[in-house]
């Protein structure tokens, strides 16, 4: 069996293996599991608002998906992406209340401005891996901390007048649009979803045809090889994690700019950067793979709320069950053993 | 052989779209008549928490206490049609969790706390035929109501109890996020404190967060060691920490003096530690926040047709909004206790003062 196709079964494998034990927790806790996909899928599809939601929700965890992924090309694992992503709803939200701008020029700027802001909080990490070799790892976990009590205390004075929140963004800065609103009943879909997907492409476009991605990837495989081939291993590993903090930024963006239109005092993180690893792992690092790994959580994420109103199940029941197709793709080692034995019983 | 395998993972996910879109087309149709049969049935109530879930064993739960009890009264049964709540387990749930249970129907929607405004706002416009109601916050809407509490008069309460407690003239204050809801908290305790003793010496520390009892515990490991020996929480689930700090403590040395003031509900239950087969509680008294009962009054009101619309209802200790729950009958200078409190509360009631519900407030604040 090609390594390819096994690069495909193995997730496919994890997600069923997930709903199955899943399934068996919620038949051996007394629950009514049948019901309880039903209304998982209705909460996530089953009305054109709740599809609007779902597609909202995937909208970060793409870009989530994507800065992990990136950084992993390149042999890094930045857990930061929490981090990078509030300085960048940070970045794009002060912007978006700071300036009244035509939105041409206000929209824009606000995005980009989110996406620097990220870059720069993922060039530290990356600097001092590069330079020091300090972990990228444990720096990134501690800008996470460094990032939320920063931007709480940005918001508090000097967003706001000590209040919990900052002001709504202006109008120009929004990715929101009432056509989208009035397709999906109301729904938060927002434009950012063209955002993500134009990064997907960026995302593949950098690794698979430029000679800088060719180098990025050959640094993630083997870094001293890639040096005796005179690549600079340094400043790789510094530019990948720029554009990975980029990519994070973005994703800040889409709540500051889509979803919420106001960022707020927060005493803990959001979740959408530690999920973005989940998508990454399950989405093989690749982007198609990321998309789709994204769009499972999405749906996962969205259609769990309805399950404690329809079907008397509680929703940690699908933490439970991504918890569970996380660690079956962990442990994808030992699903390919598994697919290799029955490969050769095939070949006999 | 690569593209024939790859059709076939294709057409597989393909058949199993179609499988399960079945089933969910299927399923919308039973609902949909469903729902038209319930319809006919009058009243229904729903309640959307924040982050801090249902059993924080203060606000939310508070709040879903409440209209258990309505449900129970009015004969109602837990789920569509009747009394429910949904959880958020982060802030971008709370819209899609408050236009669910819109969407289902429910003639009355609670957002449970501050954090919901926004996005009450926001849905109260949208679905203009379903009534809302707002806990700690004001939004105006003709089909939203608001509710606001004096926490300040039960935390002035709860500070003259403290103050009447304390060995050590030293007492702590733990609050979780700064709002202008803690800040009633902070400033009622240090009024009623003040009121008692000015020159009682007062640690005051948000720990920024509702849910996490692990900062809890640390912040009320250093205000124990430093010599408090009575410390209130406003901080939710965050001020669990504090009783397990509280009971560890009492536990290594039971006769050293430590208490814990509680919020929101009655949390006695929560200080009760076992030392030697004997029973101690180290909470002397909550400072309660009638969540539980504006939410009964409410949903009554609303089920009789008179939904306070666009109104800003505010419960205080006159209004029976706010309380402060029994004293602990551990605590040696209860009888004291209870007849400040009474004086206290008389005093308040009658509106012969005025207890500060802001730290400027404070600062201009008499007790005589």
């Amino acid at each position: 069996m090609s390594s390819r196709m096994k690069n495909i079964i193995v997730p496919v494998l994890a997600v069923l293996l997930g709903i199955i034990v899943g399934t068996i927790i919620m038949l051996v806790t007394g629950y009514d599991a049948g019901a309880a996909f039903i209304a998982l899928w209705d909460g996530a599809f089953g009305d054109i608002y709740y599809t609007g939601e779902t597609i909202r929700q995937i909208t970060p965890y793409i870009l989530a998906g994507l800065a992990v992924g990136f950084a992993f090309k390149t042999g890094l694992f930045n857990i930061g992406v929490e981090g990078q992503l509030l300085v960048g709803w940070l970045a794009a939200v002060w912007v978006g209340v700071a300036f009244e701008l035509p939105k041409v020029i206000h929209l824009p700027l606000a995005v980009l401005a989110a996406a620097v802001a990220g870059a720069l909080w993922a060039f530290i990490p990356g600097l001092l891996k590069a330079k020091f070799r300090v972990h990228e790892v444990i720096v990134t976990i501690m800008m996470n901390y460094v990032a939320l009590h920063v931007v709480n205390h940005v918001i508090r004075t000097v967003l706001s007048n000590k209040s919990d929140r900052t002001a709504d963004i202006y109008a120009s800065a929004s990715l929101r649009s009432p056509f989208l609103e009035g397709l999906t009943d109301y729904s938060r879909l927002h434009w950012g979803i063209i955002v993500a997907l134009i990064c997907v492409i960026i995302m593949w476009f950098i690794l698979e045809k430029t000679s800088r991605g060719y180098e990025l990837k050959a640094v993630g495989f083997n870094q001293h090889a890639s040096e005796y081939a005179g690549m600079n291993v340094k400043s790789n590993i510094i530019l990948s994690m720029v554009i990975s903090g980029a990519f994070a930024g973005l994703a800040g963006a889409m709540e500051g700019l889509g979803t919420f239109g106001y960022q707020s005092i927060s005493g803990g993180f959001t979740g959408v950067g530690f999920d973005g690893i989940a998508v990454a792992l399950l989405g093989g690092n690749t982007p198609i793979g990321i998309v789709l790994a994204a769009i499972l959580f999405g749906s996962l994420k969205v259609g769990a709320l309805n399950m404690p109103l329809e079907a008397g199940v509680p929703n940690e029941l699908v933490d439970i069950i991504i918890a569970l197709i996380v660690f079956f793709v962990a442990a994808s080692y030992m699903i390919r053993i598994f697919i290799d034995r029955i490969g050769k019983k095939g070949a006999k | 052989m690569k593209k024939r395998k790859f059709g076939l993972v294709l057409s597989l996910a393909l058949a199993a779209g179609t499988i399960l879109g079945a089933c969910g087309n299927n399923d919308d149709k039973e609902e949909g008549t469903a729902t038209e049969g319930e319809k006919e049935s009058a009243f229904s109530v729903a309640m959307v928490t924040d982050v801090g879930g249902v059993d924080d064993k203060s606000f939310n739960q508070s709040a879903w206490e409440g209209i258990k009890a309505f449900g129970a009264d009015n004969g109602l049964d837990q789920g569509k049609g009747g009394y429910d709540y949904l959880q958020s387990k982060s802030d971008a749930d709370y819209a899609t969790n408050l236009n669910k249970l819109a969407r289902e129907d429910f003639s009355l929607i609670f957002g449970i706390g501050f954090k919901l405004k926004a996005d009450v706002e926001t849905i109260s416009k949208q679905q203009t035929d379903v009534h809302f109601g707002i806990i700690d916050d004001v939004v105006e809407q003709p089909n939203v109501v608001s509710v606001l509490f004096k926490e300040q008069e039960a935390a002035f309460l709860a500070g003259v109890a403290a103050a009447k407690t304390t060995k050590t003239n030293h007492i702590g204050f733990i609050g979780g996020m700064e709002s202008p809801v803690i800040e009633r908290f902070e400033a009622g305790f240090l009024a009623g404190i003040q009121a008692v003793n000015p020159d009682i010496k007062v640690d005051v520390h948000y720990t920024g967060a509702f849910d996490k009892a692990d900062l809890g515990k640390a912040t009320a490991a250093q205000m124990y060691s430093s010599g408090a020996d009575v410390i209130f929480h406003a901080a939710g689930g965050t001020g669990n920490g504090l009783f397990t700090e509280a009971k560890d403590l009492k536990k290594k040395d039971p006769a050293r003096e430590i208490w814990a003031i509680g919020v929101d509900s009655d949390q006695s239950a929560e200080g009760i530690v076992e030392i030697d087969g004997k029973e101690h509680n180290v909470i002397i008294t909550s400072a309660m926040k009638g969540v539980s009962h504006a939410v009964q009054d409410i949903s009554k009101k609303s089920m009789d047709g008179n939904f306070p619309g666009g109104e800003t209802i505010v419960y205080g200790l006159a209004e029976d909004g706010v309380s402060l729950a029994p004293i602990n009958d551990e605590v040696t200078t209860k009888a004291d206790i209870e007849t400040a409190v009474k004086e206290w509360t008389e005093k308040i009631k009658n509106g012969d003062i005025t207890v500060p519900g802001t730290i400027d407030e404070l600062a201009n604040f008499k007790a005589e």
